[in-house]
């Protein structure tokens, strides 16, 4: 072991090796669950540190582990067999748009609300906008191809890249796309390794697309006395000609928990809100506000309420924000789901949603950005509870299928990680899972890159208790 | 008992689990972004807490990133669970301080500055005292020129030259215990006059009793009153603390009053803890409920009676450095603002970060001094931005910090940090019942 590490060593400033005990401890962790114990922590600030580091890897067959701010839903992160942890964190932060181009170019350390804060200035946005992005890498949510809630209007990360630089895991620079909109040339690399959660080698550059600022925004808030309702609701929108850039559906458990954390005047009799904000030019949204409020009407809102003020709109999105402090004032574990299906599917996983919390006496409450059929069902509980992390486990395992039963994936944007990865034959079959693996150990022969995600290890399950 | 539970208990555990790593405090934690890791965030501290309580790591660990910790509890403001990280972060002191073995020269430092030197009512008057006559008495420039200052514990040289001249013996005895002028007055207050504001801004202090008689306010000075122990408190020295808290509310439980004043953000959020330290349902614990809900800064009282205008322009552009305690713990954000506004003259141009706290933190600049340095360096590039020419802050450890600042920045003469206390009173109030009763 002490071979590598003084390999490593030898190129790279010892300021930027972690070797202590506890940044060991410090970097065996991300958002999800598990901790593991990394040999080594190093702190990457150049291309050249990530090409020393995976060569020596790669040599000595050690894991390697890249990590952005580990806001990670899935376990992307997790040093799940010892290794190396590659902090991409601490790289310089470049950001340098190009208005003429509508792209801006990145380092891997680039914190995503940064991206569109420059974008901003040249009045263009970075439409990605996942709930961790102020503190979030976009390395991190290139490997995690990641969403938000305006993914319903523009996409999520994989349809804004451009280009990437990546180091493989033998040690080579490759550059894959560049910096036009239109580019056929050969395979897309690109997109193969947008999502790919660092199994493919390391992204040290990215071209981002960016494109113009929506002038106005408008909020309008939807109340229903049943979910089915709701549900049918968001459809009709979707179906009107009308695409919202965000849809926000929140639960009756959820709307309560939050009127009793932080009251924000939310109905509490309401079975669902859906929370719409439109954006575009002033007078377009004049005219969709009221088609929106008419829709909702008509289908059965039992009431429709447009903020008058942005205090008014702010208040409302405030406390949907509330949702995840609320309810972890409830139980201190929560199990984030992100199992997604076709829109129109909505209202069967919501009652499927129903039929598991009922069968596995387990607290559910449900909120997401269901424009998109993203929903997040977030199980409550506490791990310390043995016997109900299993029936949790259960609970999960069943929403995963209910999911796939409908048409549905796994995964809408947290990734797969350590956490899904026995799931992944049920959606892909064992052909298609097979075909993916063929694809990483092609590129990766030593399995140093990452290794223990995405591809099931023999008996894996879900297991979300400690020991 | 095991001891692992008792570990548990001791270090506010069951606290740790509500924190769900989700990272959102590493962007407004100075530490974590002045030296580069994770082991100093917040998230990485509670991580490691939680490690040493499962019996997963030594004790051991802990030392290093929670010395380095400011305290500054900006990562409470922004956590999205709700994570008590302030108690978690005493009750990792605790453990850390009864575990190590204390350098000597350390120890003997800091039971100089534990307890002879914030506790007891007698030091203040005797170190301010002691100060002044160093100061009046020409020692201070001699021993700057022999060097004598960096023989001092604590980089204590580096401070010295920011203390600012201080009142003689006979003018701190002038002070009375009780103040009024208008009648009935507009509110009783017991004014808490903390032990470094009273030994060094001892002038602040009786600028914060001019505002609160111009205000129209009855003002008592209990003679009872001590430390608020939070200095003890970021020490790991709880039992002293609670002590400390006792001697307060019993002090101020001696007259009835409305509302107990302080000057200093980082006493005020002691203050409005203390009934945290107690068993809830104990009579402490009740009678510090009390206590508390009359705690208020001075700001917030001036805004509320709202009794004063200030009738003489300043013309300067001042920034404002809000103490971390007093935004983060006290909530109080708005009211100086407001008041800097009322200044006839002035122009405040506010900070980028003024979130980031400036590296003070209660002993922090004294005993983590190198760490200290690189936070006060990144928060004076965003003071000079500004161009300001005064800097002012609302509690006495930013105040002695943005001075070393200054001193560092090698703008002293150009620049000044200033109480707002101070500046308030400076710009002519004057109490609007004053103006009734005349006209």
């Amino acid at each position: 072991m002490e071979n590598w590490i003084s390999a490593l060593q030898l190129n790279i400033s010892e300021t930027q090796i972690l070797t202590e005990v506890a940044d060991r401890y410090s970097y065996s962790f991300d958002a999800s669950f598990g901790e593991y114990l990394p040999e080594v922590v190093v702190q990457a600030k150049s291309k050249e540190d990530v090409i020393h580091v995976l060569k020596v890897a790669n040599q000595h067959n050690v894991p390697v582990y890249p990590r952005g701010q580990g806001t990670c839903l899935s376990g992307g992160p997790l040093p799940v067999h010892g290794g190396i942890v590659l902090d991409m964190s601490k790289w310089p932060e470049k950001i340098e748009v190009s208005p003429d181009d509508l792209i801006v170019t990145v380092s891997p350390s680039a914190i995503t609300a940064n991206i569109n804060s420059a974008a901003e200035e040249h009045g263009l946005m970075y439409a990605p906008d996942p709930s961790s992005s102020k503190v979030s890498t976009i390395g991190g949510n290139l490997a995690e191809n990641s969403g938000g809630p305006r993914g319903l209007k523009y996409g999520v990360t994989k349809d804004f890249v451009l280009g990437l630089e990546l180091i493989t895991p033998e040690g080579e620079v490759i550059r894959t796309g560049g910096r036009t909109i239109k580019n056929v040339t050969g395979m897309d690399l690109t997109k193969l390794i947008v999502g790919s959660e660092g199994a493919l080698g390391v992204i040290t550059e990215a071209t981002l697309k960016l494109m113009p600022k929506p002038p106005a925004v408008q909020t309008i808030m939807a109340v229903f006395d049943d979910v089915r309702t709701a549900g049918k609701a968001i459809s009709k929108t979707l179906t009107s000609g009308i695409l919202p850039s965000k849809m926000e559906f929140m639960d009756q458990a959820c709307i309560r928990t939050v009127e009793n954390f932080k009251p924000a005047g939310l109905p509490v009799d309401a079975e669902a809100i859906v929370i719409i904000e439109l954006d575009g030019h002033k007078e377009a949204l004049a005219i969709e506000k009221e088609q929106v409020q008419k829709i909702m009407e008509e289908i059965g809102a039992t009431d429709t309420i447009l903020p008058k003020t942005q205090e008014e709109a702010d208040k409302i999105w405030y406390a949907r924000k509330q949702v995840s402090p609320a309810i972890a004032k409830i139980k201190p574990t929560i199990v984030s789901e992100d199992a997604t299906v076709p829109r129109s599917k909505i209202p069967d996983m919501m009652d499927r949603i129903l039929e598991i919390k009922q069968k596995h006496n387990v607290e559910i409450v449900v909120f997401g950005h269901a424009g998109d059929g993203n929903l997040h069902p977030n199980v409550l509980c506490d791990k310390r509870d043995k016997e109900e992390m299993k029936r949790v486990e259960l609970a999960v395992e069943e929403m995963f299928q209910a999911a796939i039963d409908l048409g549905g994936t796994l995964s809408g944007e947290h990734g797969i990680g350590t956490m899904k990865s026995p799931f992944m034959e049920l959606e892909l079959g064992e052909v298609g899972l097979d075909m993916m693996k063929r694809i990483k150990d092609a590129w990766d022969p030593n399995n140093i890159m990452n290794p223990g995600k995405i591809f099931p290890e023999k008996g894996q399950k879900l297991v979300l208790s400690d020991e | 008992m095991s001891s692992l539970q008792e570990l548990q208990q001791k270090i506010n555990y069951e606290k740790t689990i509500d924190c769900v790593q989700c990272g959102y405090c590493l962007p407004v934690c100075p530490t974590f972004e002045t030296m580069e890791r994770e082991t100093h965030s917040p998230r990485g501290r509670i991580n490691l807490v939680k490690m040493v309580a499962e019996g997963k790591a030594d004790i051991d660990v802990l030392e290093d990133p929670i010395e380095k910790c400011l305290g500054c509890m900006a990562c409470t403001t922004v956590c999205p669970s709700n994570v008590q990280y302030g108690q978690i972060l005493e009750g990792a002191k605790d453990v850390v301080e009864q575990n190590k073995q204390k350098s000597k020269p350390q120890k003997g430092v800091e039971n100089f500055l534990f307890d002879s030197f914030f506790p007891s009512k007698g030091w203040m008057d005797t170190l301010g005292n002691a100060t002044w006559l160093y100061q009046k008495s020409g020692v201070q420039k001699v021993a700057r020129k022999l060097n004598l200052t960096k023989i001092a514990p604590l980089n204590m040289e580096h401070f010295e030259k920011v203390i600012p001249d201080l009142p003689s013996p006979k003018e701190r005895k002038k002070r009375a215990n009780r103040y009024i002028s208008k009648r009935p007055a507009t509110a009783k207050i017991a004014f808490f006059t903390g032990c470094v504001m009273d030994s060094m801004f001892f002038e602040t202090n009786k600028n914060t009793i001019h505002l609160l008689v111009k205000s129209g306010a009855e003002v008592i000075l209990p003679k009872q009153q001590t430390c608020c122990g939070a200095l003890h408190a970021h020490s790991g020295k709880v039992d002293e603390s609670i002590e400390l808290a006792k001697a307060n509310i019993k002090a101020f439980e001696e007259e009835q009053v409305d509302y107990i004043i302080n000057n200093a953000g980082g006493c005020g959020a002691r203050l409005i803890e203390y009934h945290h330290l107690f068993e809830e349902g104990s009579e402490w614990h009740e009678r510090a409920k009390k206590f508390v809900t009359k705690v208020k800064d001075i700001t917030q009282i001036l805004v509320e009676l709202d009794q004063i205008e200030y009738t003489k322009p300043v013309h300067k552009t001042v920034t404002y450095q809000p103490s971390c305690h007093m935004t983060n713990v006290q909530g109080v954000i708005e009211p100086p603002k407001q008041l800097l506004n009322k200044i006839p003259g002035l122009t405040l141009k506010e900070l980028k970060r003024p979130e980031f706290c400036c590296g003070s933190a209660g002993t922090y600049n004294m005993l983590q001094y190198d760490e200290s340095m690189k936070i006060l360096d990144m928060k004076m590039e965003d003071v000079c931005s500004t161009k300001a020419s005064d800097v002012v802050t609302t509690n006495p450890g930013c105040l002695l910090q943005m001075k070393l600042g200054i001193e560092r920045e090698g703008t002293t003469g150009e620049m000044e940090a200033v109480h707002i206390v101070d500046l308030l009173a400076q710009a002519g109030p004057v109490g609007k019942w004053e103006k009734e009763t005349r006209g």
